[in-house]
């Protein structure tokens, strides 16, 4: 009769409830009927350990005893405040009030019967789903924030490469418009030098006459190479230690003597081994490599492993990773497979930091190495193919991949993927293109509108034009498919062509148009491009790049990759296609950093592996790689390198990303100050200092074309708005920064401070090419070279006068020369506060 | 003065569809107006909703194609109605603190661990092994090895203002 009383007011209770009233729930206690029990018959009903005494005083929180007293009196109140912990119970909170001796306790209770579970809820079920509500939210809102900081480090990389290339492009465009000052600091990086054969360079590169010196504490290697001495090199770069320059060109040495006769595609098979391991990109992160050894074990020919290029730049111990992957190839030549990646250039090399490493950490032999890397680079093989039924290639496909032909091609010619091969002039028409957009690659695209009319021509009927700005990829890029015309040129470099063409006559076309026709060309010195003993062809080296520079899409089709500037993206239908094709069942890639270290795409039929963890920052993603047996199952096992980022939370992950992407970022956004402010005085015609958001978010991508949702962005871009609308000045004025060197902020011209931020890398890149000597330093004379090819590369004016101040200002050692890696120092950004 | 009304009711509308644009191209990786399915729970929430796994079901159903993708022309309209009628509100601090509260059954002002597993693991919606130890890595106090969740209330709801 009581519990059915209970029942009725416990319904009640459960509407009152369900508004989250929460004080309802002891009021109404008072209402309902007690029940005089022994402690500990209490006890055992409800399931309880123990009853606790709350005090008397507390009026806060829930719980409390805030009703009416309803004790006889003479007895002594105590209000007892327990809930069930039998975690399905169906009773919850209740009160209770005791005599003094604790023996007799009179319960007030609510007892919600389980006849009807769905409808009375407990309220620790409601709070329990309550929170994890709104945890899940919390996690949405992180992931959001996550993703939004990998877009932002995606952006400035890809924009990265593609300012490479068109840097390349431009230089392309020198050797081809016959302009003598710029050639001839620049040409040697298109001359093959191949009129001298291997075994001259052979004694070139040969490492007897250095001496190793007494004082030197490294290992000390014999040939030939053996498991032991691999490992004792392994176990030398875990203590850090230099291998010497003599073993370095020794190893290589015997690297590039193996590589030779390797052909371009292996062939590997399971069946004598029982697993093979397969690495993604690993970009000079040794850690990662010795984890993965770690976790997996050294190579042997029963743990035969493949390698799938990016093995340098970005990261610290690029040439330790390579000779420890040569010495393992050495020894095991058929359990250790190495595929070459799009950074395994020396093009790509000057910009993204393994030439500086070379040079940094070999003073006296960095040339040497450096050249020898360069051929041994253009000697790795392109692919491997597992049991004749997985591919495995860096970057990916088109739709035109034919492993014939890259079969067959004589892959060293293509020491440079960027290498263009032999251009025709402009004017000439040329039949031997097979590349895409040649046509309209010659137009004049200096407004942007044709290439984006030209690729949205070319995709899906699925794909939404964006409104003005928004899409990542609708912007105006230069590509190493077209031929690379330029529009405008530059004032200087239009006088020498024509004083050149003057001086030569017109038969300076027509040499030009006779070396089309004819199919190989003499060594002459005059064109750089000729001294090549064979000619690069169009199709084979189309074939190369797809391999290294592609990217799979979600849409079916196959589209050249704006984004990087080389190689496609290519969508389900292509995969399917080729693979088919050639009777295979699975593509493994590498080239984009994934999250998780691997993605599946395209119905698992591709398959992308990265190696190099914390690739971005520090916990900003895993590194993974694949085990494989004959039944060609990928099996993928993760890692992340570094003690802390392991103990990370995902918030502090999440977070410390995130810092390092926006610091990116805002440098991104200092550097184009001037840009900016442009930009947005546009949308400010009465000058008032505000602009609406949306105008914000217009010109943001306008100037940087990266693609991101700057509105999502605002706020952790330090902009505060009211009612929308933001005051850029104050804005612009708050993205400070300050440079190391004190003398640079005496520099009048601001021009050439941001031209300088803006275009870091592009003058570092210049900067290693003229450097032919590899010493690290410029002449005077060749620091304004530098200045000259940037200037017309950009397409504006830099003031002689300005470059002139700047080499005497930035000449820190009073010596007449310039130091590379000084003069990059004085410029690099260091940010002045860390925003939240 | 209905004109202006009129003019700011459309404003706002279009500011929401803004919004959802936004969030929307976060996750639309080859910028073609689709995302995958798995991605709307981030976006809806992302967008300061607070609906339940069930209720997420529920938008799903509703905009979801065969191909397992979600059409940014279909998602607009169930989402911008979603925010408009605010239909999945957010969860105030102070009921937050009281849920934990009532869950901490003896009134300690912490919660051990296993007893904040036991509750998030089971009812209608519980939490994966995953989602379980996320949570317990930024809830548990590395000395104490207890949840004292106040704080981590605070610090939380401190992050979602940033």
């Amino acid at each position: 009769m009581f519990l059915l009383s209970l029942l009725q007011k416990g319904e009640e209770l459960y509407g009152l409830m369900a508004t989250g009233r929460k004080d309802f729930l002891w009021r109404s206690v008072v209402h309902l009927g007690g029940l005089s029990l022994q402690l500990k018959d209490a006890e055992e009903l409800l399931g309880i350990n123990t009853l606790t005494v709350a005090s008397e005083e507390t009026t806060t929180g829930h719980g409390v005893w805030d009703g009416e007293d309803s004790s006889t009196p003479g007895e002594e109140e105590r209000t007892y405040l327990c809930s069930s912990s039998k975690p399905n119970c169906s009773l919850c909170c209740f009160g209770g009030t005791g005599t003094r001796h604790n023996t007799h306790v009179r319960l007030w209770f609510i007892c919600f019967s389980s006849i009807h579970p769905s409808f009375f809820s407990s309220p620790a079920m409601k709070a329990a789903l309550l929170i994890q509500r709104w945890y899940r939210q919390y996690v949405a809102r992180l992931e959001m924030r996550r993703r939004c900081t990998w877009n932002i480090f995606q952006s400035i990389e890809y924009a990265g490469e593609q300012d490479q290339i068109k840097l390349y492009n431009f230089f392309g465009y020198l050797m081809d418009h016959f302009t003598p000052a710029s050639r001839s600091l620049i040409s040697h990086i298109f001359r093959e030098n191949d009129v001298v054969r291997d075994t001259e360079w052979e004694r070139y590169f040969c490492y007897k006459s250095i001496e190793v010196p007494d004082g030197y504490h490294g290992p000390h290697l014999t040939f030939p190479m053996t498991f032991c001495e691999a490992s004792k090199l392994v176990e030398a770069f875990k203590h850090k230690q230099l291998l010497h320059a003599r073993y370095v060109l020794q190893l290589l040495g015997e690297a590039w003597k193996l590589l030779r006769i390797l052909p371009n595609i292996n062939y590997v098979s399971t069946c004598h081994s029982k697993e093979i391991t397969i690495c993604g990109d690993l970009h000079g992160q040794l850690e990662d490599l010795l984890l993965v050894f770690y976790k997996n074990g050294l190579p042997s020919p029963e743990k035969p492993y493949v390698w799938n290029g990016d093995f340098v730049d970005r990261g610290k111990s690029s040439m330790e990773i390579l000779l420890i992957l040569f010495a393992f190839l050495l020894v095991y030549p058929n359990g250790v497979h190495l595929n070459r990646g799009n950074h395994e250039d020396h093009i790509v090399n000057l910009r993204y930091g393994f030439t500086k490493e070379v040079l940094g950490k070999y003073r006296v032999h960095g040339k040497k190495i450096l050249k020898l890397l360069q051929k041994i680079f253009s000697w790795l093989p392109l692919a491997t193919v597992i049991d004749g039924k997985v591919l495995v290639v860096h970057g990916g496909i088109s739709d035109t991949t034919d492993l014939n032909i890259i079969a067959r091609m004589e892959r060293h010619k293509y020491v440079s993927a960027l290498r263009p091969p032999k251009r025709s002039h402009p004017s000439a028409s040329s039949n031997r293109r097979s590349l895409h957009h040649t046509e309209e690659g010659e137009e004049k695209n200096h407004q942007g509108t044709r290439v984006d009319r030209r690729w949205e021509a070319c995709s899906p009927a699925n794909r939404v034009p964006g409104p003005g700005s928004g899409s990542r990829h609708s912007v105006q890029r230069r590509s190493i498919h077209g031929v690379s015309t330029m529009s405008r040129r530059s004032e200087a470099v239009e006088e020498e062509l024509r004083r050149r063409r003057q001086q030569a006559g017109l038969s300076q076309s027509l040499n030009e148009l006779r070396r089309l026709v004819s199919s190989s060309s003499s060594s002459s010195d005059d064109d750089a491009s000729d001294s090549e003993p064979q000619t690069p062809d169009d199709d084979e080296w189309k074939q190369m790049v797809d391999i290294l520079w592609s990217d799979p899409m979600a849409q079916d089709g196959c589209e050249p990759n704006q984004v990087r500037g080389g190689g496609c993206y290519w969508g389900p239908d292509v995969t399917e296609e080729v693979l088919g094709r050639h009777h295979l069942q699975l593509l493994i890639r590498s080239h984009e950093c994934k999250q998780d270290g691997y993605e599946f795409c395209h119905n698992r039929r591709v398959l992308t592996i990265f190696s190099a963890s914390n690739y971005y920052e520090v916990g900003s993603n895993r590194g993974a790689y694949i085990r494989m047996g004959p039944d060609l199952v990928p099996h993928l096992n993760q890692y992340q390198s570094s003690q802390t980022c392991r103990t990370l939370t995902l918030r502090q992950s999440v977070g410390r990303t995130e810092r390092s992407a926006l610091c990116a970022l805002r440098e991104q956004l200092f550097a184009h100050k001037s840009d900016l402010l442009a930009a947005f005085q546009q949308y400010d015609p009465n000058n008032t200092g505000v602009i609406s958001l949306k105008h914000w978010a217009s010109a943001m991508e306008g100037v940087l074309k990266l693609g991101l949702p700057w509105r999502v962005l605002r706020s952790q871009l330090g902009t505060s708005t009211q009612d929308g609308r933001l005051d850029y000045r104050e804005w612009i004025q708050e993205l400070v920064f300050t440079e190391p060197k004190p003398e640079v902020h005496s520099l009048s011209n601001a021009n050439i401070l941001e031209t300088m931020y803006r275009n870091h890398s592009n003058l570092e890149t210049i900067f290693r090419i003229i450097d032919t000597d590899h010493s690290g330093l410029l002449s005077f004379e060749e620091f304004r070279q530098t200045w000259k090819l940037l200037s017309s590369h950009l397409k504006t004016e830099i003031d002689d006068e300005a470059i002139a101040d700047l080499a005497l200002s930035i000449d820190f050692n009073k010596d007449g020369s310039i130091d590379i890696n000084e003069f990059m120092e004085a410029f690099r950004l260091v940010a002045l506060t860390a925003h939240p | 003065m209905a004109d202006d009304q009129e003019r700011a009711g459309e404003t706002m509308v279009s500011e929401v569809h803004k919004r959802i644009h936004n969030a929307f191209q976060v996750f639309d990786h080859d910028l073609n107006k689709t995302v995958d399915v798995r991605e709307i729970g981030a976006i809806v929430r992302s967008l300061g909703c607070f609906p339940t796994e069930a209720e997420l079901l529920d938008v799903i159903d509703e905009v979801e194609e065969p191909t397992g993708l979600i059409c940014f022309e279909r998602f607009l309209p169930t989402m911008s109605k979603i925010l408009m009628e605010h239909k999945f509100p957010p969860i105030p601090e102070d009921m937050l603190l009281t849920a934990f509260e009532v869950l901490d059954q003896q009134k300690k002002g912490y919660m051990e661990p296993d007893e904040l597993t036991n509750y998030m693991r089971q009812g209608d919606e519980p939490f994966t092994q995953q989602e379980m130890e996320e949570m317990l890595s930024s809830a548990v106090d590395s000395d104490s090895n207890v949840v004292y969740y106040k704080d981590f209330v605070s610090m939380m709801i401190l992050d979602g203002e940033r």
